[in-house]
């Protein structure tokens, strides 16, 4: 039993000596597992990918899977912070987590960065969000790219069906209050489960409305439940989906139900279609490129490369931070922090970052394009 | 709303309902003759379905790795206990049922073109390969604590659902398939369209609740399965062993499980965790008939499914909700008629 502890006395130290080093130390918080696995497991597989030194100083990733539970995210990144003195964290998958991780970054003064898309996470930047980063597109950019496309294609009556949870509603609220805006009426508001096995009594009740087109506002393969439903029960008007669905695997259980399609985007997903001037071009070619290389064509996800771009700002950031203060010291932290915030012009794959002081989004409109699904593929509307 | 809403409601509750029915038939027999409530039913549910998904794709599915390892571990203890108490004559049947079969299995599914095989040929290989899980997880999970209270029995099945959903992300990964229809012949009946495969799913339930209830008054295991149920220490009094009762109730409901999930998975999206909702649901089916009663638990689940269908029209954000708040009623009406649910046998 002393041998025991000893041991463990001996191995402790190791690993402490290791972090004493000058390493850089990041702290990744994905839901690999649980019901946003589908999005943190991309994510995960992208952090692989990334670059081992930045600047001449090594970066060592702790991966953590919070398995898209609240507790289990805040229990990782305290035990990071704590144990493994990381100087950045990146994460978590979905908005429910990142929120709350928020109160723990702050108060250990570690910048994080977020891969979850809602817009409370970084808005409004206060005591505690001027820590706080994110790097996917607001629902309201996307609401309006879809509010946009529908009134230029003369749509006049909107139908609602979303998932019964954060999501969907989050939807609701941002799309109506937009659409309303620019005077397009809605019909019908519909909820569904996830895991829902059937979802005709919503679908009957929005055919029965007669809209010109319905918004499906789920994420990944669930979304194509209502999609069926409401091709068989002969609906024709034209069909919107989130940037939710963006992944191979909708493609493959939609089938030919999904056909002319509309869904707003971020570019990457896109990227060989876009024209050479535009500067996104690049970025997601390059992550693109590797990604498929390590895990086979086809395989890319919009999700990971939300990660990737976490990645990107770091790299841009870290060498700023890296003059005024070494890593593992809370002035680093502070140094990084307001690196983050300084990112001008730094492209990711999903768009071209510009962090303000009020802003720690920095996306403009370039980072979304309208995409429609034809012939079982992703087409750029132009 | 119009009475030609209400019939189409009405044909998808009667279809999602029909699925309900069966897993709570499940749940109902391994409660009276284990006494475990079984929460991995809706696991089958989804490994059935995603097997056979897997099938269709061409690839080996890897629930058929779960199935050597499971029978490997189960083969090792009877093996062990066969040769400490000298009955050196059962190993041969301990080894074939548990190590052969899954290597034949793998055998044919490694040798076999996977995706052109007729769908009646796919859908056998599939349950081939999903339902000796039940017997195995009983010999595995159950058996040891066969004797423990229903409390213990509940948290050992929790466990079991939680490795299973786990098992089942890291064997079909987080996206969801669906296979194609056993046919897309189309019905209209007046306003309806009845689908070939809502027949299928209708049809299949009713055929095996009448061969169910042939083979609980008929065959001689059925009968010693009721036996078992109905007093557990006369049956074994009377030479029926408790660990046969439980695997070939496991067998049973592992089979009605994964033949769910083949029937259901044309009609839409199965995830590797879809599994226990649709269990749920049919939980709540067996509840409304005590845990004991197995018409009254068919008829509950199919009064579930109409709930869902309707309430899904009505009042879709609460559905779930309104479903489940069924279950209050229901126990304070059973709990105001009977002292024990034991008792309604």
């Amino acid at each position: 039993m002393k041998m025991k502890h000893t041991l463990l006395a001996a191995i402790s130290l190791a690993f402490a000596a290791g972090a004493a080093q000058a390493d850089i130390n990041v702290g990744v918080n994905v839901s690999a597992t649980g019901p946003a696995a589908s999005l943190g497991i991309p994510e995960k597989n992208t952090f692989a990918l990334m670059p081992t030194t930045i600047a001449g100083e090594k970066v060592n990733y702790i991966i953590l899977d919070d398995a898209s539970d609240t507790t289990t995210a805040v229990k990782n990144l305290r035990k990071m912070i704590s144990e493994d003195k990381i100087d950045v964290v990146l994460g978590s998958t979905i908005s429910p987590n990142s929120l709350a991780m928020i109160d723990v970054a702050a108060e250990a003064g570690t910048p994080m960065i977020s891969m979850a898309a809602s817009s409370r996470i970084v808005d409004p930047v206060d005591d505690k969000r001027r820590w706080v980063f994110k790097t996917p597109q607001n629902d309201a950019q996307m609401s309006t790219a879809i509010v946009e496309h529908m009134t230029n294609a003369g749509v006049k009556t909107v139908a609602f069906i979303g998932f019964a949870d954060a999501y969907g509603e989050g939807w609701w609220q941002q799309f109506s209050s937009i659409a309303e805006a620019r005077k397009l009426k809605m019909v019908a508001n519909e909820r569904y489960n996830r895991a829902d096995t059937s979802v005709t009594g919503q679908v009957l009740k929005i055919v029965s409305a007669r809209p010109d087109a319905v918004l499906i506002a789920g994420s990944g393969t669930p979304a194509a439940l209502p999609q069926k439903a409401l091709k068989e029960r002969g609906y024709a008007g034209k069909i919107y989906q989130t940037h939710g669905v963006a992944n191979n695997d909708f493609l493959r259980v939609c089938g030919k139900d999904c056909e002319g399609t509309f869904l707003p985007a971020g570019p990457v997903l896109v990227a060989s279609q876009l024209p050479d001037s535009n500067p996104v071009k690049k970025a997601a070619t390059e992550y693109i490129t590797k990604y498929e290389a390590a895990h086979g064509k086809g395989s890319v996800s919009t999700f990971g490369a939300h990660a990737w771009d976490t990645g990107r700002l770091l790299q841009a950031a870290v060498p700023v931070a890296l003059k005024k203060a070494k890593p593992g010291t809370a002035e680093f932290r502070a140094a990084l922090r307001d690196a983050l915030e300084g990112s001008k012009e730094v492209a990711g794959a999903h768009g071209i970052f510009n962090m303000s002081p009020t802003d720690h989004l920095g996306l403009d409109q370039r980072s979304r394009v309208m995409v429609e699904i034809q012939n079982g593929g992703w087409k750029l509307v132009k | 709303m119009d009475f030609q809403i209400a019939m189409l409601l009405g044909q998808d509750g009667v279809t999602n309902g029909a699925i309900y029915a069966l897993l709570a038939l499940a749940l109902v027999l391994v409660f009276a003759v284990t006494r475990v409530i079984f929460i991995p039913q809706g696991e089958f549910v989804a490994y059935g379905a995603l097997t056979l998904a897997a099938l269709q794709t061409g690839r080996v599915p890897a629930t058929l790795w779960l199935l050597l390892a499971m029978g490997g571990v189960a083969a090792l203890i009877d093996g062990i206990a066969a040769a400490r108490s000298g009955a050196l004559r059962k190993l041969p049947g301990v080894a074939g049922w548990n190590v052969a079969y899954p290597l034949v299995l793998a055998g044919l599914l490694y040798s076999l073109p996977l995706e052109s095989l007729p769908m009646l040929v796919q859908v056998v290989l599939a349950l081939a390969v999903v339902v000796p899980l039940g017997p195995l997880m009983y010999r595995l999970a159950f058996q040891p604590v066969a004797e423990a209270p229903v409390l213990i029995l509940l948290i050992v099945s929790v466990a079991v659902h939680v490795a299973m959903v786990g098992l089942g992300l890291l064997f079909f990964g987080a996206e969801g398939s669906r296979t194609p229809p056993f046919s897309e012949v189309r019905f209209e009946v007046g306003p309806m369209m009845i689908s070939g495969q809502q027949i299928w799913v209708v049809m299949a339930s009713v055929v095996l609740i009448v061969a169910l209830y042939q083979f609980f008054g008929r065959t001689l295991y059925g009968k010693a399965l009721r036996a078992t149920a109905i007093n557990r220490n006369g049956a074994r009094l009377m030479g029926i062993s408790p660990a046969l009762a439980g695997k070939l109730t496991f067998f049973l409901a592992a089979l009605i499980g994964a033949l769910s999930g083949v029937l259901i998975a044309p009609l839409t999206t199965i995830y590797y965790d879809t599994g226990f909702l649709i269990g749920l649901k049919g939980f709540v089916g067996a509840i409304i008939g005590g845990l004991g009663s197995y018409p009254v638990a068919a008829a509950g689940a199919v009064l579930v499914g109409l709930l869902e269908a309707f309430s899904s029209f009505w009042a879709s954000a609460y559905k779930e909700v309104i479903v489940f708040t069924l279950i209050i009623p229901v126990l304070v009406w059973r709990s105001l008629t009977s002292h024990h649910v034991e008792e309604d046998e």
